[in-house]
């Protein structure tokens, strides 16, 4: 149960989230009496695509939404929110960290597993729903995730799923690392890894994407990726250039893209902090277009974009304000979700609150698989 | 072992300070719940190198809790007895190591979804503690100061953004020997109302010269120490199955002579000092790497645990970001430096001190100066300064905090 004063403060950030967005953006307040599907267009849930990306690791509304923040994201204002519905306040009750807060989003369940640890999810992932359910093959649910420490998010333990079941895993920055074997010295930009825990990277394990099947599934040579990866600048722009191949060759219908390159903060330097939300909001913006223009998902895909969580409010003294998520605070725990595509209502903002744990749910509910063991509720608004 | 169980002996290893401490106020921990008393031990264990403003801090906590009746125990500390503890916990020895009880107590809760009961009977304990003991007021009204932008010759986006609303801006100001002037305004507070570590100069590169007077650290003159500190890092997570929570509790139990503060012989060291720098390069996340991060970090803690009337935070250029690896393995001589996002991490810091400053007592008093380098942009926030105003007069530093104060 949550204290009644962090719901207060959850309900606040979000009416100053929907306060803002009207004014920037004149959006209107969105109502679950006014369901979307009369307006959903008529694709079977076969045909359906969806891209889910984690705006990470973690971002606050001052830096992002509120007036001062807007800067920092000209696309998610000027291009998603008019053509996007927005929901103010999504409430994270779990761990704050960030790969098992990633599990957590990937479950529908708040996930205890060690944050550090090369451990799978414990509950069924939505890869795993999404493929028993549909009989779908391997190659239709991938995840792109930005560090060694996600390798095994893929797929679960649980008993009944797990092994075989679960999504294809890409390391970007591995895969890199394994190209660049002899000369990753022009490629250290792109190699940065857990600003957490800087040193530490645990073991991979898991149904890890090899180097050997670049040029045979995604249709780029080594030489090329490693050509390629020079004129990038940053390990989310390497996942996003994957991203892209495997839309590209493979169009899975379920694609997990994880950003992390905002959860530098955790190295203290505030201009570090704010390039990595800009850099993340131009990606999205490019992914978007990206969606748009590939004729396997234009007009058939709907983009989740929502970060794990927040980070700690300036105002709690037991935190340093931006620079962790450790506090567990209303701010580091309130966060949003912004969804577009067919038969999403366009420009209609809806502030009630859901849980991280709704996520896997709505997207049962929307590729008709039945995620059981999730604890969260298909988003009505969506549907 | 539960603290109903405790016993004079166990707290043989405490430095003597502390473990005079706790054996005179053994009966009262002896009636505290598990989920608190590490806690508290881990403050009361480092009795002995505390600064003054939290020695007395402890003893006040201390008498207060032991004049509490037994329904006020239970009204205190309600919310800490309801928190349900595993028993690894309970068979872990927290007397002798209290801090990394806690360590695995967060984990705890974060898991056992009761990180937020926690917090609540947390923040409920704490404003209980400052009704019936409040904090004292300063012996004079506080000063910070905070100078951002060493070595920017020109920036045109606006400064201050997050402090303009609570005090003046001068977009005039003389900057010649702004920082000699801002010295010596330090250097004459802690003159005239001397107090052991009431008056501090952080720089964030090479300290200027200053006064004996105040309590100094600099990241140039630690940088033996952080290197000893980033190569302590590498060679432990080198080691088979080391992983970040071993690394931290490894980090947090460093002492200065394990990081060569052994001394020159001709100049004792200050224990409590180096103790406390030791905590920043240890325990603080991107000091051992970016300047401006240690100079933050360095302002929070010295006013959350010292309390300082004067601070003055001097920060300097970070180097440039590159791969975290290569950051924490690779010490330069002479780092490529990002002097724009420099300024940007400062002038968010200033704002950081400020409100660092403001959660001390006295705040409606006190003052406060942050200055672009080498510029003639200021901002001063004080009781006498009119909140949301610009100027265009024409002062320089020493007039500013005149001004001021």
């Amino acid at each position: 149960m949550i204290p009644s004063n962090l719901q207060d403060a959850g309900r606040a950030l979000a009416h100053t989230r929907r306060e803002f967005l009207r004014t920037a953006a004149g959006v209107t307040l969105g109502s679950a009496l006014l369901r979307p599907s009369r307006l959903r267009a008529a694709s079977s849930n076969s045909r359906k695509k969806v891209v889910v990306v984690t705006f990470g690791g973690g971002a606050r509304d001052q830096e992002t939404f509120a007036p001062e923040g807007q800067e920092n994201i000209p696309h998610l204002m000027r291009e998603f929110i008019p053509q996007a519905s927005f929901f103010t306040q999504v409430v994270n009750r779990g761990i704050l960290g960030h790969y098992v807060a990633t599990a957590s989003l990937a479950t529908g369940v708040y996930e205890t597993i060690n944050n550090f640890a090369s451990l799978p999810p414990q509950s069924p992932t939505v890869f795993e729903y999404f493929r028993k359910d549909l009989k779908r093959p391997s190659s239709d649910a991938w995840v792109v995730a930005p560090s060694n420490g996600f390798n095994r998010i893929g797929e679960s333990s649980h008993r009944s799923y797990g092994p075989g079941l679960g999504a294809r895993v890409i390391l970007p920055k591995h895969l890199l690392m394994a190209a660049t074997s002899n000369d990753g010295g022009d490629y250290r930009h792109l190699l940065r890894d857990n600003y957490e825990t800087p040193y530490y990277a645990p073991e991979l394990e898991g149904n890890e994407f090899q180097l050997q099947q670049l040029e045979m599934l995604l249709k780029v040579s080594v030489d090329d990726f490693r050509t390629h990866a020079r004129t990038l600048s940053s390990p989310d722009e390497l996942s996003l250039y994957i991203a892209r191949r495997l839309m590209r060759e493979i169009a899975p219908s379920l694609l997990w893209i994880t950003m992390h390159d905002i959860d530098v903060a955790h190295a203290g330097a505030y201009s570090l902090y704010i390039d990595g939300i800009r850099r993340t909001d131009r990606l999205c913006s490019d992914l978007w277009k990206a969606i748009q223009s590939e004729p396997e998902y234009a007009g058939k895909t709907t983009l989740f974009i929502l970060p794990d969580f927040g980070r700690d409010s300036d105002n709690d003294a037991g935190g340093n304000g931006f620079q962790h998520h450790r506090t567990g605070d209303a701010l580091s725990r309130t966060t949003w979700m912004l969804v577009a595509g067919p038969g999403i209502r366009e420009g209609v903002v809806f502030d009630r609150a859901l849980e991280s744990t709704d996520l896997v749910p709505t997207l049962g509910a929307m590729l008709g698989f039945s995620p059981t063991l999730a604890q969260g509720k298909p988003v009505a608004e969506l549907l | 072992m539960l603290p109903r169980d405790l016993k004079p002996a166990q707290f043989a290893s405490y430095p003597p300070e502390a473990r005079k401490l706790v054996s005179n106020y053994l009966a009262t921990l002896q009636q505290l719940p598990l989920s608190f008393l590490p806690g508290l031990l881990r403050e009361l264990i480092n009795y002995d190198f505390r600064f003054p403003a939290e020695r007395k801090a402890h003893e006040r906590e201390l008498a207060q809790i032991s004049a509490l009746s037994a329904g006020q125990m239970r009204d205190w500390f309600g919310g800490f007895v309801e928190i349900r503890l595993s028993p690894q916990l309970e068979a872990f020895d927290w007397v002798k190591s209290p801090a990394q009880f806690v360590e695995q107590l967060s984990a705890h809760l974060w898991t056992t979804h009761q990180l937020d009961a926690f917090r609540q009977a947390s923040n409920q304990y704490a404003e209980r503690l400052r009704a019936a003991v409040p904090p004292e007021p300063p012996p004079l009204p506080r000063l910070g100061i905070t100078v951002i932008g060493q070595g920017v010759a020109a920036y045109d986006d606006p400064l201050f953004l997050k402090l303009r609303p609570h005090g003046g801006y001068f977009g005039h100001v003389n900057p010649d020997k702004g920082l000699g002037q801002l010295l010596d305004a330090v250097a004459a507070r802690a003159q005239a109302h001397p107090l052991p570590y009431g008056h501090w100069y952080i720089d964030g590169g090479e300290e200027a010269e200053h006064s004996p007077a105040l309590t100094s650290l600099s990241y140039k003159a630690l940088e033996p120490v952080r290197m000893a500190v980033l190569h302590k890092m590498q060679t432990e997570l080198d080691r088979p199955g080391m992983g970040p929570e071993a690394l931290r509790t490894i980090l947090a139990q460093m002492l200065p002579a394990d990081l060569g503060m052994t001394g020159d012989g001709n100049k004792p060291r200050d224990a409590v000092l180096d103790r406390f720098a030791v905590s920043l390069l240890t325990e603080g996340s991107g000091t051992q790497i970016f300047s401006t991060s240690f100079t933050q970090w360095a302002a929070r803690e010295a006013l959350r645990r010292a309390q300082p009337v004067t601070l003055l935070v001097h920060f300097a250029p970070r180097q440039r970001q590159k791969p975290m690896n290569e950051l924490l393995t690779t010490i330069s001589a002479s780092p490529e430096l990002d002097l724009v996002g420099s300024l940007i991490d400062a002038d968010f810091g200033a704002y950081y001190n400020w409100l660092n400053q403001q959660r001390l007592t006295g705040a409606d008093q006190s003052s406060f100066v942050v200055w672009f380098e080498g510029h003639s942009q200021a901002l001063a926030i004080g009781p006498s300064m009119p909140q949301g105003t610009e100027s265009s007069s024409s002062p320089n530093l020493g007039q500013l905090l005149a001004w001021t104060m």
